[in-house]
Formats: C-alpha cells, structure tokens, sequence
C-alpha cells in the first residue's frame, strides 16, 4: 500500500524521468538501430531475395522465390546469377577495373590530402577552422552539379582547352572527358574531403613535442616524418582511404559524365543491368557480389581500429 | 645589502664553484639573446654562462621565457637576435638534429608506436651504431635509471614516474654535451618527485653531463640546482647558487619567489658607514640594519624579512626601540612540525612567522587574538631597493 502512495504522489514528469533513467539508454540506442533495420536491412534482404530468382517478362520483373504448393512453401533458390557473373567476362572486368580504379585514386587522394591535413593540423588556431571550413564547403554545392561543372572544364571547348589554346601552348584541344583521367579527376576532387577529415583529426591529436623530440635525438625533418608522424598517422590513413575507396568502388555517376564508354565500372554496370537490360536478378546479384567485395574491407578495417584501441589504452 | 657580507659568502665557496673564478671559461654563453613572437618579448636581452658539469635552474613564472630560452639551446626556436655558444661553437643555424644537446620533455614525448627499449635506442640507430653496441648501450642505460625490467613494455603501459625514466634513458644515451630538461618532475605526484630529485642529481653526477633544466617549482630548483637563475618576463632577474638567491635576494621579485617573505616598506632615515636605520609607517617601529645601504635618506626601501628569522613572544622583549612590532594573532596554521602565525600590526599590516614546534606542547601557545611582539636580529633583515 505505501508504495503505491509513493507512486502516486510522483508527478507525470518525475515518473517520466524515472523511466527514462532505467530505459533511455535502450531508446537512445534502440531507435536508429530500427531505423537502420527497416531502410536498410529490409531493402537488403529484399535484394538478396531478388538476386536468387530468375528474369521474367512479368510486373515484378523475377520469379518469386517462395511459393504455395500442396499446402507447404516450396523455395527456389536459382544460383545460376552468381554463375554467370563469374562466367560472363564483363562482370569480372569490370569488378576489377572498379577496383583498380578506386585503389589508384584512393593512392592519388591521399598524396594530396596528406600534405593539406598536415598543413591545417598545424596552422594557427583560428586560421584551422577557416581551412577545415573551405575543405567542407563544396559539400554546400550538389556533387550532381560540381560533376557537371568539371564536364565544363575538361571538355574539348572546356575551360582549360580554351586557356591553352588562348595561350597558344597546344594547337590542337586536349582529349580529357570521357577518359580514364577524367574519372580520377572526378573521384579524386569529389572524396578528397572523406580523406582531410579523418587524417585531420589524427594528426591534430598528435603531440608536436614526438616530432621535436625525433629531430633532437638526431633526425633530420624527413626522417622524423617517416618513422614519427606517418606510423603514428596510420589510423586516419586507413580510416580516409577505407572512406575513399569503398564508394569509390561503386561510383556511378562520375564514371557516367566524366568516363568514355571504355570506362567500365561496376557501378554503371549495375545501372546498365537494372535500366537497360531490366534484368534485376542480375542486378540485385551484382549488387550483392559488390557489396561482399566491401564488406571485407569493413571489417578488417574495424578489426585493426578496435585492436588500435586496445593498445592505446 | 652589503659587498662585505657577499664577498664574506664569496670566500668559502670559492675554489669549488667556477662562476666564482673569473678565468673559468663558460660551457654554454648567451650574449643579449633576444626571441619576440610578433610584438611581444619572450625573452628580452639576456646574457647568461653557464659552466660544464653544472645543474642550472631557469626558476620562473608561466609565461617568463625560461621554456624559450631552452628552447633556443635545443634548437627549436632561433634567437630574433643574440649569440648562443655550446662549448665555445656558434650554434646560429644549427639545426635541432645536429646540436650536442638532448632534450628531456615535459610530456616526456616517448614515441607511443615503440616499445621502451626502442625509444632509448633510437637516437643511437640515428646515428648508424652498430647493433651490438646499441644493444650494450640501452642495457647499461636502462640499468641506470631501473628500467632494465620494462624494456619490452610499450609507453602506455608505464607509470608517470617510470615514463619520466625512459624520457631521461633517451636523452642521456647519445651522451649529450648538454641535457636540457623541460619541466622534469612536472608530471609526478608530490612524494615521487621528492625522491626523483635526489635521483635526478645522483645521476647527472654520475654521468657528468651538463644540465640545464627549466622548473616553475622554486623548492625543486632549491633542491637541485647548482646555481639559479630568477626570470620574469623575459629578463633574468637574479642569478645565483640557491644560498645565495635566499639569503640576499636583489629584489621584491626574487624574495617572493623564493621562500617565503614579509616585506615592509619604510624611508631611510640614517645611513652610516657601519649601520643604517630605516623607518617604518607599515610596521609601526624603526628597522635597524647591520649594514651600510646604498641610497639617500629619505628613499624608500623594502625590508625583506623571511618568516623562520622572526620572534614572536608574549611580552615585550627588554629593547623595543628597534625591529619589535606588536599585532594581535589573526591566523594560526599549526603543520605539525612548525606554526605559522598570521600577526596584523596596528597599521593594517599582515607580518607571518613561522616558529618551530621543538618541544611537545600540551597546548597551543598562542590563540587567536592575543597580543604579541614580533622582533628580529638586526642581521636578519635583507634590504631591496626594487
């Protein structure tokens, strides 16, 4: 009896936050993992699904994979889709190609963002934040349109062919859109930010006295930057170039506007499958494929973060 | 402050101290060396010798250049301008990797990817020692500083003190002509710097490199140090051996700074050749001092008086006519092995004496608001014009 006075005495409010203290930690938690359940989760599985089926002229476009037969579910699982993108070259190429791709632009993004991170990690306080802020800022523009602008810039009439030819250095426009250079200008300029970022915060974090004290006990400044600043920067190399590479992987849009059709990449291929073949078994498998590709990665770059952390404590 | 009295100090520590004889020749110089950080001075024309084997205190306030100008030793900053000189060579333009100085940081900077063993090695593998040497050199080294059981461990699994160690490990293996330390003890707590202390001077004797070292914590340079020198703001104030920087201090800074102090400020009214009288309105009473002052009658003068040298009594000593003040107790600190009494002379004046507890006491001497005299040896008063 007395405990049920004492709850009823309780306001709404301090009930309130009496629940919350005992469940919030749940809900904080709780709610994006659902969010990501029901948008993400769902839609993958609906895709695994999808890539286990056969093509059909049908609304939807495949077989269903579980069906009613004699009072029981019968499950057709049709792995001929995976067979095929191993048998059939062109997935293959283009797998690889995405691959080689993503890894030189992730090498060339980094040679660039490197020195830029250093070079805000180490300027005076309130210069970093105006720096940081110009790295960010395209992000206020739409990547559809910054992709368009380069189109501007490196077409045969584009921005740079008129200056060179203005300047009478070159007689004849340069071929650079619908290249393989254009793509890696398009992906290195549009994730260079996703390797600042993460390299910034490492090397902001490091103590500068490790450096001055490498250079005291004998080395000269490159030294100290090869056996100081880069293994101690590991972490943001690995954090900016996982951040690099993975979407660069399944780039679509730039190898789209900027690339020549020879560009063959995973990402289009997809398009291709889905758009133009309206194939989605195909394509969901594709999809698939591509994101196990990833998922490797992922995790082995976790691994080394949570084994980083372990050591650091 | 008299020349006799310093010259009387002088004598008996002659022979052993080279800053005493004037044909020693200086191991490390600073002549008028200058740093600004845009308009503002760290470190304003200061000349300074330092001698080999000495342990050197830059004693100061955050914020005073003591840092820079150990800064501008290991050659991390350039003087704006001004010469520097390790053992007689120009060290203008010379780069941090190729000086004859090693530095102990403040954080310790141990190099977290490496392990205890490969941090104290690594200004050896520098410089291209062979291997087995290395080896030799990082077990006698760690030997030395008691780490040799933690030569695996990695950085991060060390206490504060044992970091401290590796830091010193490090900078002492390339055996640096000068060890320059930043804030050694800094990061340790009370009773493990008391005992690094000593352990720290044990072993710069033992290894007979020069040291010079930076500290903010004036009882650690006390400790320590083999001469001192008083820095605010930029410009170094008072150098001297502990004993002295104590007992004839040149200013109100250096007094404050080292020890603790009351300091009265009064009017010269009689100076003569053997003695000089200085008159009070603070202290209520005329300060009889046993020496000549160099000034006028009628300037002003503090008169420095440490705590430890003052009477405090019940009754009126016998003598009132000089250095004997009365107050009521406003404060009593009793730290077990000494009482501090906080006195308030009638003019408002604050005097604190501090009197040792020698005998066992069944009750406190004295009680908060009881009258009492303050009085002094008429040698115990330092006299500062500044």
């Amino acid at each position: 009896m007395s405990s049920d006075k004492q709850e009823g005495s309780l306001t709404l409010k301090q009930r309130f936050d009496r629940w919350m203290i005992k469940h919030g930690r749940v809900l904080v938690v709780g709610i994006p993992y659902f969010w990501l359940f029901l948008f993400f989760l769902v839609p993958f599985l609906i895709v695994l699904k999808i890539s286990f089926s056969v093509a059909e002229y049908a609304q939807p476009p495949y077989t269903p994979l579980f069906e009613w037969i004699d009072e029981g579910i019968t499950v057709t699982l049709n792995f001929g889709n995976y067979l095929f993108l191993l048998s059939d070259s062109l997935y293959v190429t283009a797998y690889l190609n995405s691959i080689r791709i993503a890894a030189i632009s992730t090498v060339i993004t980094l040679l660039i963002g490197y020195p830029m991170a250093y070079g805000i990690a180490r300027a005076q306080g309130s210069m970093r934040s105006v720096l940081l802020m110009l790295v960010i800022l395209p992000f206020w523009t739409s990547f559809l349109i910054r992709v368009y602008a380069w189109i501007g810039i490196l077409d045969r009439e584009g921005l740079i062919n008129a200056f060179l030819m203005w300047t009478g250095i070159i007689s004849e426009p340069l071929i650079m859109r619908q290249t393989e250079f254009a793509v890696y200008v398009g992906i290195v300029y549009t994730y260079l930010p996703f390797m600042i970022l993460p390299l910034y915060s490492t090397l902001e974090k490091m103590d500068v006295s490790l450096v001055e004290a490498a250079l005291d006990l004998g080395c000269k400044p490159w030294q100290a930057f090869a056996k100081i600043t880069l293994p101690l920067s590991m972490p943001g190399i690995l954090a900016g170039s996982l951040l690099v590479f993975i979407p660069a992987v399944g780039e679509f849009v730039i190898p789209e506007l900027l690339g020549g059709p020879n560009t063959l990449m995973i990402g289009r291929t997809l398009w291709n499958e889905f758009f133009a073949n309206r194939d989605w078994p195909i394509a969901s498998s594709v999809a698939i494929a591509m994101l196990l590709f990833l998922v490797v990665p992922i995790m082995w770059f976790q691994h080394i973060q949570t084994k980083q952390e372990e050591g650091q404590q | 402050m008299s020349e006799a009295v310093l010259e009387r100090v002088h004598e008996d520590v002659h022979k052993t101290q080279p800053w005493n004889n004037p044909d020693a020749v200086p191991y490390i110089r600073f002549e008028n060396v200058t740093k600004k950080f845009g308009d503002f001075y760290a470190v304003d024309d200061v000349s300074l010798d330092i001698y080999r084997h000495e342990l050197f205190a830059l004693l100061g306030g955050s914020g005073c250049g003591k840092t820079t100008l150990l800064r501008m030793l290991a050659g991390f900053e350039e003087p704006t301008s001004g010469k520097i000189y390790i053992d007689g060579v120009d060290m203008a333009g010379v780069p941090a990797y190729e000086r004859p100085t090693n530095m102990m940081f403040q954080s310790y900077a141990l190099f977290p990817h490496m392990s205890v063993e490969q941090n104290v090695a690594f200004g050896l593998v520098q410089d291209g020692v062979s291997r087995s040497e290395i080896k030799e050199l990082v077990a006698e080294m760690l030997g030395l500083v008691q780490m040799s059981k933690f030569a695996k461990r990695k950085p991060h699994q060390l206490s504060g003190g044992q970091r401290q160690r590796v830091a010193l490990a490090r900078s002492l293996i390339k055996r640096p002509k000068v060890l320059l330390l930043d804030e050694p003890l800094g990061a340790l707590d009370k009773k493990l710097r008391e005992q690094t202390q000593f352990e720290l001077v044990n072993i710069q004797e033992k290894v007979g490199t020069t040291f010079v070292m930076v500290t903010h914590d004036q009882e650690e340079a006390m400790t320590m140090a083999s001469r001192i020198a008083v820095m605010n703001e930029g410009v170094i104030n008072q150098t001297g051996t502990p004993f002295e920087l104590y007992e004839y201090p040149n200013s109100r800074y250096t007094a404050n700074f080292l020890g603790q102090v009351n300091l009265i400020e009064g009017l010269l009214v009689d100076d003569d050749e053997k003695y000089a009288v200085i008159k009070s309105d603070e202290a209520g009473c005329e300060i009889y001092i046993d020496h000549a002052v160099q000034g006028h009658e009628g300037m002003t003068f503090w008169v420095a008086l440490r705590p430890e040298r003052l009477r405090i009594t019940k009754e009126a000593p016998k003598e009132t006519k000089y250095n004997c003040v009365s107050g009521k107790v406003e404060e009593i600190g009793y730290l077990g092995g000494i009482s501090t009494y906080h006195v308030r002379l009638e003019s408002g004046k604050r005097i604190k004496v501090t009197e040792p507890n020698s005998t066992r006491q069944i009750e406190p001497r004295y009680t908060w608001e009881d009258t009492v005299w303050v009085s002094w040896e008429a040698g115990a008063a330092s006299v500062l014009n500044k």
